[in-house]
C-alpha cells in the first residue's frame, strides 16, 4: 500500500514537472476552454464536425497555410472525417499536383489522387514570406501540438481579434488580438459570418467555424487519438487486473516466511 | 496446506500466470505488424490507368508497387496469332482468355520470370517480348515459348472499373 | 550454489556441459539467497531493466522508419506516428519510456542513498551505477535531438556549445563534434549512430553492475550484513520474481497513463515545430529529467566554470562512499542523517524546479544558494555527521526488529485496514 502511495506520489511530482513548462507565458491571456468532445479519457472526435472544418481549411485557411504531412487518403481513415472513397477521390482531383516528367522530361500538371499530399499554397517558405509581407504562415499539419494550449488556445486566437486599445499602435501587416503574444499577430482576422456556406447546413458563425476547424486541426495534429484512448483504456483495464491477480499470488508466496 | 487450500493456490497461480501470458502475446503484435506496409506504401498499392490514349498496336509501361507492368492494346493480328497456338507447344501452358479478361487489352508485369530482367516489347520470334539478359522469347500473349523463362510473365490482379479504366491491384 | 544445478533435460545437459550458461543465470535468478525484509524501493532494479529492455526493443523497430537526414527527420517521425502499423504506439511509449526510465533511476538511487547501498562493500556497484547514469544522460540527450524539432536543434546548440569553453582547444573540438560549423546534419546523423550504440553498452555495465552485486549479496533496509542461506534470507524465485513482476504492473499502469492518456505532457511544444536555424525559441529548456544539472550549469556566471561545476555535480556521486563517513549503513538507524538526505531531495527538487524557469533574478539568487547547498552536502554534511551523528543500536539479525515493515504490510492487508 506505502508502495502505490509513493509510486502515485512520485507521478504526482512528475506531473507537477509538467507545471514548469507553463513558465513564463508571460502576456498571454488565458485561453477560453470550451468543452471538447475529444477530451478526457473516453474522448472522440465528432465527424461532422471534422468534415465541416475541412470545409473551413479548404476554402479559408488553405489559401495561405500549406499542411504538407496530410495526404488526400487521411480523409476516408477511421478516426478521421471519414468522408466516402469517392467523396475524397473527388476532393483531391479539385486540386492540381506536378506530374512525374514525361518521355521529354516536362513536367505537367495533373489532378491530384488519394495517395498524394495536400496541396501548398507556395512553392517556398520564400514565395509564402513574400506573399505575406515577410511573415510565412506556418503549416497546420501538427499545429495543435505545437501551441500551449493546444486547441483551446487556436480556437480563442481566431475568435479573439478586437479593435486594438486607442493607445496602442499597430504597424502595417500587424493586427491587435487578445490572446495572441504581446496582443499582436500577422495574421489578419479571417472568420467572418458566412464565410463558407457548409454542405450540411450548419449556420457558419465565426464560433461555429472556429469549433469545426480547430476540432479539425486537433485531428490532423492527431489523427490515432481515438484508438490511443480505446487503448489505453483496454490497457490499463489489464493492468489493473493483472496487479490484483499479482497481489495475491504475491501474498500467498510471502506467506509461511517468518 | 490442506487439500483444499493447494487447489486454491494452484488455482491461482494459473490464472495469474495464464493472464499474463495472454498479456505478453497481444504486446507482441505491435512490434511485428509496425514491419508490414505501412499506410502511404498500401496507398500505392492499387493503381488506376486511364486506357484512352493508348491506340491499338500501342503499349504503355506503368509503374505498380514498385514493378513495371506493361499494358498493351493488342491489334486483331496479335489476338489472333494468340488464340492460335496449340497449347502442346507451350513450355506453360496457358489459353489467352485466361489471360486477358478482354482480348484487345493486355496487363502483364514486364518483369522477365527467369531472373527479373525487363523484357523488350514487340521483338523476339514469336512477335512478342524477348529478354535481352538470357534470351527469353514470349508470344503476343506473354506466354514463355523459347529461351531459360520457366513461366509465363505474371497477370497481375486488375479489373475494368469502366470500359475506359483499370485498377491494378 | 549454481554448481549443484543439473539441468533437467539431456539437451540442457549437452550444453551446459560445455557452456555453464544455464548454470549461471538459474544460480543467479532463482535459488539466490536474498535478504527477506527487501520493501518496495528494492523493486526498482528490476522495472530499470524492464525498462531498458523496452527502449531497446522499441527504439529498434523505430529505427526501421525513422531517417537521420536534416531534411527529412522530422517528416519521418511524422510518417512513423500517422503512417507505420502501430507507430504512434511505439513512439510515444519510447519517448515516454525515456521519462519513466528516469523516474526509476532517481528513485532508485535515492533508495541507495537513504539506506546506504553505496557504502562498503558495494562501492563498485555504486561507481558503475553512476556510470550507467552517465550514459543514460548522453543517451537521452542524443535522442531528443533526433526528431529534429526546434528544442532538439538549440538543446544541441546549447550544450554542442558548452565544449567550446574548454581552454586552447575548444573551438576545434566543437567543431569535430558537429562535423561542420554549426549543429546540422553531420551532428543528426552520428547522434543516432550513438543514441542506437550507447543502450548496449549501458545493458553491459548492468550485467557487471548485478554481478558485482551478487558477490556482497543485497543490501536491505535494516543495513545490517545477512548471512546467506540463513533465516534471514529467502530464495529470489518466487518470493522476488513476482514481487518485482507485481511492483512492474503498478509501474505499467503509470506507464500506460502517460502514453495513452497524456503522452505528450512531459514534452516541450517547441519540438513539434520543426528546426530552424534562424529562430531561436524564447525559452530553451531540457526534458525535465536534466532540470536540476540545467540549474546548476546556469548558477555559474563563467560557461567554463558553469561546465565544470555541473559535470562534477554528478561526479561527485562517484566519491560518495568515502564522502560519508559513517560506519552505519541505513538512515533508519541515523536520525540526523534521515533528516538531511530528505532535505537533500528537497534541493534537488527545488533546482529542478528553478532549471525550468529564466536564469535572473530571486530565481537565479536561490538556485545559487541550491547549488551551493547541492555540494555542501556531499563536501561538508556527510564527512562531518560520520563523526558527529550518535546513531541508533543496530539489530543482531533481521527477524530481530519485532515486525518488519513487510510484515506490517501483509498484516494490515489481511485484517482489512488500509496501509
Amino acid at each position: 500500500m506505502k508502495f502505490i502511495i509513493n509510486l502515485f506520489a512520485s507521478f504526482l511530482l512528475l506531473l507537477s514537472f509538467s507545471f514548469t513548462q507553463l513558465h513564463a507565458a508571460g502576456e498571454m491571456k488565458e485561453p477560453m476552454h470550451p468543452d471538447w468532445s475529444f477530451e478526457g479519457p473516453l474522448g472522440k472526435f465528432e465527424r461532422a464536425s471534422l468534415q465541416r472544418g475541412y470545409q473551413v481549411y479548404t476554402e479559408v485557411c488553405s489559401g495561405c497555410h500549406s499542411m504538407n504531412l496530410l495526404s488526400y487518403r487521411n480523409l476516408i481513415e477511421e478516426g478521421g472525417p471519414e468522408f466516402s472513397e469517392s467523396q475524397a477521390k473527388a476532393m483531391a482531383a479539385a486540386f492540381e499536383v506536378k506530374a512525374a516528367p514525361n518521355a521529354d522530361g516536362e513536367v505537367e500538371m495533373r489532378p491530384a489522387i488519394l495517395s498524394d499530399k495536400f496541396v501548398s499554397p507556395y512553392e517556398n517558405e520564400q514565395q509564402g514570406r513574400a506573399a505575406n509581407g515577410g511573415a510565412y504562415p506556418p503549416d497546420l499539419s501538427v499545429m495543435v501540438k505545437a501551441r500551449h494550449g493546444g486547441a483551446d488556445y487556436l480556437y480563442s486566437l481566431l475568435l479573439g481579434y478586437v479593435d486594438a486599445p486607442s493607445d496602442i499602435k499597430l504597424d502595417d501587416g500587424v493586427y491587435y488580438n487578445e490572446y495572441a503574444k504581446g496582443q499582436k499577430i500577422a495574421m489578419p482576422q479571417v472568420l467572418y459570418e458566412d464565410a463558407v456556406v457548409y454542405t450540411d447546413g450548419t449556420a457558419a458563425t465565426p464560433e461555429q467555424m472556429a469549433r469545426d476547424v480547430t476540432m479539425f486541426l486537433t485531428w490532423a495534429a492527431e489523427p490515432k487519438l481515438e484508438a490511443r484512448k480505446r487503448i489505453g483504456f483496454k490497457v490499463i483495464s489489464y493492468l489493473l487486473i493483472l496487479s490484483v491477480l499479482l497481489y495475491f499470488t504475491n501474498r500467498q508466496i510471502w506467506k509461511d516466511t517468518h | 496446506m490442506s487439500e483444499k487450500q493447494v487447489t486454491r493456490r494452484n488455482f491461482l497461480y494459473v490464472t495469474t500466470g495464464a493472464f499474463a501470458a495472454a498479456g505478453a502475446a497481444s504486446l507482441a503484435w505491435p512490434f511485428v505488424d509496425q514491419m508490414n506496409p505501412d499506410a502511404s506504401v498500401k496507398a500505392l498499392a492499387s493503381t488506376e490507368i486511364d486506357l484512352r490514349p493508348i491506340i491499338p498496336g500501342q503499349s504503355i509501361t506503368v509503374m505498380w508497387r514498385g514493378k513495371p507492368v506493361f499494358i498493351r492494346r493488342r491489334t486483331q493480328a496479335e489476338i489472333d496469332e494468340a488464340k492460335k497456338v496449340n497449347l502442346a507447344d507451350l513450355p506453360h501452358p496457358e489459353e489467352d482468355s485466361d489471360r486477358a479478361q478482354n482480348p484487345e487489352w493486355l496487363v502483364m508485369v514486364g518483369i522477365c520470370t527467369h531472373l527479373g530482367c525487363v523484357p523488350l516489347g514487340q521483338k523476339g520470334d514469336y512477335n512478342g517480348w524477348f529478354c535481352p539478359c538470357h534470351g527469353s522469347h514470349y508470344d503476343t500473349s506473354g506466354r514463355i515459348r523459347k529461351g531459360p523463362a520457366p513461366t509465363n510473365l505474371e497477370i497481375p490482379d486488375y479489373v475494368f472499373l469502366n470500359e475506359t479504366t483499370i485498377k491494378i491491384g | 550454489m549454481s554448481e549443484n544445478y543439473a539441468p533437467k533435460s539431456a539437451v540442457g545437459r549437452w550444453f551446459n556441459d560445455r557452456l555453464p550458461l544455464l548454470n549461471l543465470i538459474y544460480g543467479h535468478l532463482l535459488p539466490y539467497p536474498t535478504p527477506k525484509n527487501l520493501n518496495y524501493w528494492w523493486t526498482f532494479g528490476g522495472i530499470l531493466t524492464f525498462c531498458l529492455v523496452t527502449q531497446i526493443i522499441t527504439g529498434l523497430v523505430l529505427a526501421m522508419h525513422y531517417v537521420a537526414d536534416a531534411d527529412l527527420a522530422f517528416a519521418s517521425v511524422e510518417h512513423i506516428m500517422r503512417d507505420v502499423n502501430y507507430g504512434w504506439l511505439l513512439r510515444y511509449i519510447h519517448a515516454n519510456g525515456a521519462s519513466l526510465f528516469f523516474m526509476a533511476v532517481y528513485i532508485h538511487m535515492a533508495r541507495s542513498l537513504f539506506y546506504g547501498s553505496y557504502k562498503e562493500p558495494r562501492e563498485l556497484i555504486w561507481i558503475i551505477g553512476v556510470f550507467i547514469f552517465l550514459l543514460m544522460i548522453a543517451t537521452a540527450f542524443m535522442g531528443y535531438v533526433l526528431p529534429w524539432g526546434q528544442m532538439s536543434f538549440w538543446g544541441a546548440t546549447v550544450i554542442t556549445n558548452l565544449f567550446s569553453a574548454i581552454p586552447l582547444v575548444g573551438e576545434s573540438v566543437t567543431n569535430w563534434l558537429w562535423g561542420g560549423y554549426a549543429v546540422g546534419s553531420p551532428l543528426l546523423t552520428r547522434f543516432f549512430t550513438l543514441h542506437y550504440l550507447m543502450p548496449f553498452l549501458i545493458f553491459a555495465l548492468v550485467i557487471l553492475h548485478v554481478w558485482a552485486l551478487h558477490v556482497p549479496g543485497n543490501n536491505n533496509p535494516e543495513g545490517i550484513n545477512v548471512v546467506q542461506g540463513s533465516q534471514d534470507t529467502v530464495p529470489f524465485h518466487p518470493h522476488y520474481v513476482v514481487k518485482d513482476m507485481f511492483a512492474l504492473v503498478v509501474f505499467l499502469v503509470v506507464f500506460a497513463g502517460f502514453v495513452f492518456f497524456v503522452p505528450n505532457l512531459l514534452g516541450h511544444t517547441d519540438n513539434y515545430i520543426e528546426a530552424n536555424p534562424l529562430q531561436t525559441p524564447e525559452h530553451i529548456v531540457p526534458e525535465w529529467y536534466f532540470l536540476p544539472f540545467y540549474a546548476i550549469l546556469r548558477s555559474v556566471p563563467d560557461k567554463l566554470g558553469g561546465v565544470i561545476l555541473m559535470v562534477s555535480a554528478i561526479a561527485i556521486l562517484a566519491f560518495l562512499p568515502w564522502l560519508d563517513t559513517s560506519k552505519v549503513r541505513s538512515a533508519k538507524y541515523r536520525p540526523l542523517y534521515r533528516q538531511f538526505v530528505w532535505l537533500f531531495f528537497a534541493n534537488v527538487i527545488l533546482l529542478g524546479y528553478l532549471g525550468a524557469q529564466t536564469a535572473d533574478g530571486l530565481f537565479l539568487i536561490i538556485g545559487r544558494i541550491a547549488t551551493a547547498y547541492y555540494f555542501a552536502h556531499f563536501i561538508i554534511i556527510l564527512p562531518l555527521l560520520g563523526y558527529i551523528e550518535k546513531t541508533k543500536p543496530l539489530p543482531k539479525s533481521l527477524s530481530e526488529p519485532v515486525l518488519s515493515p513487510e510484515e506490517r504490510q501483509m498484516k494490515a492487508a489481511a485484517s482489512g485496514a488500509s496501509a
